[in-house]
């Protein structure tokens, strides 16, 4: 009995004392933190997605708290939004963003893509775009091993099994740019987020000339140029063979839409301008003539006009000169399978 | 018998051709010759569309010390200089010249004859050299001026020839060495005054004792020189290895060269252009190529000038097989696949290989046993391993720490794997972004 007593005893009073001890030792090292780096990380989402160049939120709300300026730090998840009620909590100027989604610049589907060779190597785009083109003959197109996908934190990109392309959920996408960084091809854009995701822009990044574009896939941009003089707005540029609209710029009017002869200027969320009968006129009055409905056009979108059938037809029939070239080149290349640049040697 | 000391595998050698003697191929009608055949800076080119040029004359010139000369492979027109596709199906500079009849340019020897003095002094030599555009042809294309300009306050001790041909398949140095092993030895001598040393060693694996033979019969009348027969073993081929096997010097980890320790590589067909251009003025314009595989009708060793379309070459060895197969640029063990098989015949194109069937796929890939085979393969003594899940998990700083800028990517890892773990495809992918990284705190130093 005495025996446990004391026990008990000797452990409360060694208990004591350490609380003492301890008690001092921490006012002595205390680490003084400023209590807004707390506050302002509940606000922030909690992704720890690194969008916003910091390991972590944590890490964020600390340059937050700290830096005099904040114009230059923004939150891609939370938004502007987020940033707003930050930037009144802590009594600074927030950034001003407008809202962005990624955006994937290839067209080059299995159908209008042939794969010209089979690859067994790591199913990874950057290790199969170090070694070489890739499935098919297109050197800039996707490569569709999903790169993206495993770096999206937020479920929010899939390949689609249909088309062998990556495919971005917008209602999910944070534009964090993890997938953007993953790309080893550059395909994929962090765009200007229009309301209900509509979107026009360049399916292709292939800086080929066009002969060789037409070779590799029907879906690709052969540079003709042709958006480019029916933009009203200036909003589209060619360079290296290639169209770019700029989100800036550009008005969601959809005249080039229907020039575009391969049908890589892709239209979301909204239908095409209905296709008038080919004028011999002057392209000049034409154009002048055009400038005026193409203003009016985004604002009566959402119910827009229905198109024929016949009027969609022409988009999707690619160039015609194209299939007897690309068969030539599949028979070319068909015996060639590049699988690995190292094989493991038989043992035979 | 002489080897490296670390790592290593044995794989199964399958020389077809090896007793096949070289063959001269027709002249292509058409011809594409890249401008960056080397390593380093490509080539500018001096000719346009339009130009008519003479086999022999000068195409495009070096663009910096780090590169190389490239000369006309045959005469005719130039009809593009343009982006053309690699054998990996990627976009580069080319220079499309269509054939017209043979005519060469002056002063090319383009006789038979043996030349065995050469007076000429070391810079004299280097200069031949470098107009000719030599770079190594054993597969890696370093610039053979470079090699042999020994940086101030090094001193080379021995010229090293590399022989070894350890890949296999691939014969076409053996027979280099079989058939013109007289001018090879005169290529030896006209390195050692190059390089200003006494001793020169010629590494030859003991699977080629014709080869051996035969240079030791010739090498007794030039003093200085030895042949040194090696046990078969992959990658013996490979510069450092070779060195620790003759010399049992181990270079240090990059960035240190074989010149640190005194020694100077030079591959076997690379020395006989070394002895072609110094005593003959004669450009690499042409090199001997080894056609094989188990699926071709007809392996060989063809002498085949520069430019000429991989599909002439296969054509004359009998054609594809049928069915699905895998054509590599160089060896099954360090060649590259390729997807383009029109793509041309480049200064380091030692053989085209072609897989068929099964030896064309890679096995399935079943988790890692953690067996360590591929560290005791290693030839650099790294851990492949954890070099490949490191990269992976993009850990870039702990393979820096961890040596992945000294793989020399020979493949022992993969081919020793009992999982067919895919090692290597992540290691050159680690390797890639690590040498980039670096280049890039260099420049941020600069500046």
């Amino acid at each position: 009995m005495q025996v446990l007593l004391y026990t008990i005893l000797t452990l409360c009073v060694l208990g004591i004392l350490a609380a003492v001890v301890l008690y001092f030792v921490a006012q002595k090292f205390r680490v003084e933190e400023d209590p807004r780096i707390d506050e302002v990380e509940k606000m922030l989402p909690g992704a720890n997605c690194g969008g916003c160049g910091f390991a972590g939120c944590r890490g964020m709300a600390d340059a937050l708290v700290k830096r005099d300026d904040i114009s230059e730090l923004f939150c891609p998840v939370g938004g502007g939004d987020c940033m707003k009620a930050v930037a009144a909590y802590l009594g600074k100027a927030a950034a001003e963003k407008q809202p962005e989604v990624a955006t994937v610049r290839c067209g080059g589907t299995c159908e209008k893509r042939p794969r010209t060779n089979d690859y067994n190597g790591v199913r990874s785009c950057a290790v199969a775009s170090s070694l070489y083109v890739g499935e098919t003959a297109c050197a800039f197109g996707c490569l569709g091993f999903g790169d993206c996908v495993v770096a999206c934190a937020f479920d929010a990109i899939h390949i689609n099994p249909a088309t062998g392309l990556p495919e971005v959920d917008p209602e999910k996408c944070t534009a964090c740019g993890a997938c953007v960084k993953a790309c080893p091809r550059m395909i994929i854009e962090l765009r200007k987020k229009w309301p209900k995701n509509r979107a026009v822009y360049v399916s292709c990044v292939s800086k080929d000339k066009g002969a060789v574009v037409m070779k590799a896939c029907k879906a690709g941009c052969i540079g003709c140029g042709k958006c480019e003089k029916v933009c009203a707005f200036g909003a589209i540029t060619v360079a290296n063979n290639l169209a770019y609209i700029d989100p800036q710029k550009c008005k969601l009017c959809r005249k080039c839409v229907n020039e575009c002869p391969t049908g890589t200027i892709r239209l979301v969320g909204m239908d095409p301008l209905p296709r008038e009968p080919k004028a011999p006129a002057a392209p000049k009055a034409a154009s002048a003539a055009a400038k005026e409905p193409v203003k009016e056009a985004p604002k009566a979108a959402p119910v827009a006009e229905k198109p024929t059938p016949a009027a969609k037809e022409p988009v999707k029939t690619a160039p015609k000169a194209a299939p007897a070239v690309k068969q030539e080149a599949l028979k070319k290349e068909k015996a060639a399978e590049p699988k690995q640049t190292v094989a493991p040697v038989e043992k035979s | 018998m002489k080897t490296f000391p670390m790592g290593g595998v044995h794989p199964s050698e399958n020389k077809l051709s090896g007793a096949k003697p070289i063959e001269v191929l027709p002249l292509p009608d058409v011809v594409t010759i890249p401008l960056a055949q080397h390593i380093g800076a490509p080539a500018v080119a001096k000719v346009a569309k339009g130009d008519r040029v003479l086999t022999g004359q000068l195409l495009a010139e070096a663009a910096s010390f780090m590169s190389a000369n490239i000369h006309s492979p045959v005469s005719g027109t130039v009809t593009a200089v343009d982006l053309q596709p690699n054998g990996q199906g990627l976009r580069q500079m080319m220079i499309t010249i269509k054939r017209e009849g043979d005519e060469w340019a002056e002063g090319i020897d383009r006789s038979e004859t043996l030349v065995r003095e050469c007076t000429l002094s070391a810079q004299e030599i280097i200069a031949r050299i470098k107009d000719a555009g030599i770079v190594g042809m054993g597969g890696a294309t370093f610039p053979t001026h470079v090699k042999l300009s020994i940086p101030p306050g090094k001193k080379a001790e021995c010229v090293i020839i590399n022989g070894v041909e350890c890949e296999p398949y691939l014969t076409s140095d053996h027979r280099t060495m079989l058939e013109h092993g007289e001018e090879l030895v005169v290529g030896v001598t006209i390195l050692m005054t190059a390089v200003g040393v006494s001793k020169a060693y010629i590494g030859i694996e003991n699977n080629k004792p014709d080869a051996i033979a035969h240079l030791r019969e010739i090498v007794r009348n030039y003093p200085g020189i030895e042949v040194v027969p090696l046990q078969v073993k992959y990658p013996q081929g490979g510069e450092k290895q070779l060195i620790a096997a003759v010399t049992g010097r181990q270079v240090p980890p990059p960035p240190a060269l074989p010149i640190d320790v005194g020694a100077v590589v030079c591959n076997a067909s690379t020395t006989y252009a070394v002895y072609r251009a110094v005593q003959k003025h004669m450009p690499l314009i042409e090199r001997v190529v080894t056609v094989t595989g188990k699926a071709l009708k007809n392996p060989r060793n063809l002498l085949t000038r520069m430019g000429t379309p991989i599909t002439t070459l296969l054509e004359a060895a009998g054609g594809l097989p049928e069915g699905d197969c895998k054509v590599l640029n160089g060896g099954p063990m360090m060649g590259r696949a390729m997807v383009q098989l029109s793509s041309p015949v480049t200064k380091g194109c030692s053989g085209i290989t072609v897989l068929s069937g099964r030896d064309a796929l890679r096995r399935t890939a079943s988790q890692c046993i953690k067996c360590a085979k591929c560290v005791s393969a290693c030839p650099m003594g790294l851990e492949p391993y954890f070099l490949s899940k490191m990269t992976q998990k993009k850990n870039w700083d702990e393979i820096e720490a961890r040596m992945v800028t000294s793989c020399i990517e020979c493949g022992s890892c993969q081919a020793t794997c009992p999982a067919y773990l895919p090692l290597l495809d992540w290691i050159r992918l680690g390797k890639q972004t690590v040498m980039g990284r670096i280049r890039a705190r260099a420049a941020a130093a600069k500046k």
